[in-house]
């Protein structure tokens, strides 16, 4: 049940609305634990053993340990949540955003610093369906 | 009594953190966003708040999804900066105001804003590194603070319209509290920038721009901006702008001072807009 959906239309967007945030509860609190050190290092020693304790789906699972950035997050996944696990592996926001959408980190960074990904033609899904 | 003299609007990107904790706020890529901070820290050593009330969100830090509050005060004696993942940043210790706190909530319930308390709370970037931004590295932060967290993760975030009537209330909160002090109100967050997704780093300078010229004389208007819009134009964490009108609708007749804009910081928008009080 939800009240607006129009927020659908916005591309590559996942709004972490009520439906994700219950379906990826404990991918997020996997992710949300690595921000206790002892934690850390019981992950670092071990991820299988770590992340049994997390009753997320195979699927859930499968993109935590394929590092799978944007399968996280379309299976729930919160970027706020999963970027503790990218600061666990050493990575910035900008390896991230270039992983998620299919850029180098260089070309990333090089597009933030020409004003970043522009707006124009990154609005609604219908408009550039409707442009080809 | 106490009154509001003051208001900032300012972005709370991790990185200028980082950048000023590691001594990297001159190195090229930082240094016209700091350069930029330097008028603005000039001008809030003359406004001298005892106290600031400064609106921020926690990301996942003192908070996770077990449970989500729409609006959080702390109403501690004090705050330590939170552990985001690199230990925490070495910050000082921010100081609270229990008393003043617990009059906010008792004004704020009575005014039918029906807000959360956390009587313990790690601070995390959303509130240190707007301190970082205005006053630098000092040894110990200049003011107390209140603060006051907002859900901007999970939709439905409050709507950018409650955001401005509960400021609002806050003015009254803060103005019927019988100590003689100077109260600054931060709203932080923004500004237009997308961190998820195949849309990350998205950036809209024209949307950011009309933010700021609508906020002194037409907060109205960005109330009735819908959390679609918010998201579309500004990006998906943009909506942080929201907090910016708790801030406006704090202040009764605020007069634009200084502003400050700059892309990018890491993969957002930094904005930065300071008001004075009519009067004070």
């Amino acid at each position: 049940m939800a009240i607006h959906t129009d927020y659908e239309d916005i591309p590559g967007t996942y709004v972490f609305n009520g439906r994700r945030c219950r379906e990826a509860f404990q991918l997020n609190m996997f992710c949300k634990s690595l921000d206790k050190p002892e934690n850390r290092d019981r992950f670092r020693a071990d991820p299988t053993v770590y992340l049994d304790e997390f009753a997320m789906t195979p699927e859930q699972r499968k993109t935590i340990e394929d590092r799978d950035w944007l399968g996280m997050l379309h299976l729930g996944g919160n970027i706020y949540y999963t970027f503790k696990l990218a600061i666990f592996d050493g990575l910035s926001m900008q390896h991230v955003g270039g992983m998620m959408s299919q850029m180098t980190v260089d070309d990333f960074r090089a597009m933030m610093v020409t004003g970043g990904r522009p707006v124009q033609g990154n609005t609604s899904k219908a408009e550039n369906a409707k442009n080809g | 009594m106490a009154r509001i003299v003051a208001g900032v609007g300012t972005s709370h990107v991790p990185a200028i953190g980082a950048a000023s904790d590691h001594g990297k706020d001159q190195d090229p890529y930082y240094k016209p966003l700091f350069d930029g901070y330097e008028p603005a820290r000039e001008w809030i050593k003359k406004v001298n708040p005892d106290v600031i009330f400064l609106v921020f969100n926690d990301h996942a830090s003192a908070f996770s999804v077990e449970v989500i509050n729409t609006f959080v005060l702390g109403v501690a004696d004090g705050y330590n900066p939170a552990d985001e993942g690199y230990g925490p940043r070495k910050v000082p210790y921010v100081q609270g105001h229990a008393d003043f706190s617990s009059h906010i909530n008792e004004s704020l319930i009575f005014d039918e804003f029906d807000i959360a308390i956390a009587n313990q709370m790690d601070v995390d970037h959303g509130l240190t590194v707007p301190m970082t931004i205005m006053f630098g590295k000092p040894d110990a932060w200049p003011c107390q603070v209140i603060p006051f967290c907002v859900n901007v993760i999970k939709y439905p975030q409050p709507t950018a319209a409650r955001c401005l009537k509960i400021g609002r209330a806050i003015r009254k909160a803060v103005e019927s509290y019988p100590e003689d002090l100077r109260v600054a109100v931060f709203g932080t967050g923004g500004m237009s920038h997308q961190l998820q997704g195949e849309r990350a780093g998205l950036i809209n300078q024209e949307f950011d721009t009309m933010f700021l010229d609508n906020l002194q004389d037409n907060p109205e208007k960005l109330a009735n901006i819908s959390h679609t819009e918010f998201m579309r134009e500004a990006g998906s964490e943009g909506i942080e702008l929201i907090m910016w009108l708790i801030m406006r609708g704090a202040m009764e007749n605020p007069r634009e001072v200084y502003r400050h804009y700059h892309v990018p910081i890491s993969n957002s928008a930094g904005g930065l807009i300071c008001f004075e009080e009519a009067g004070e």
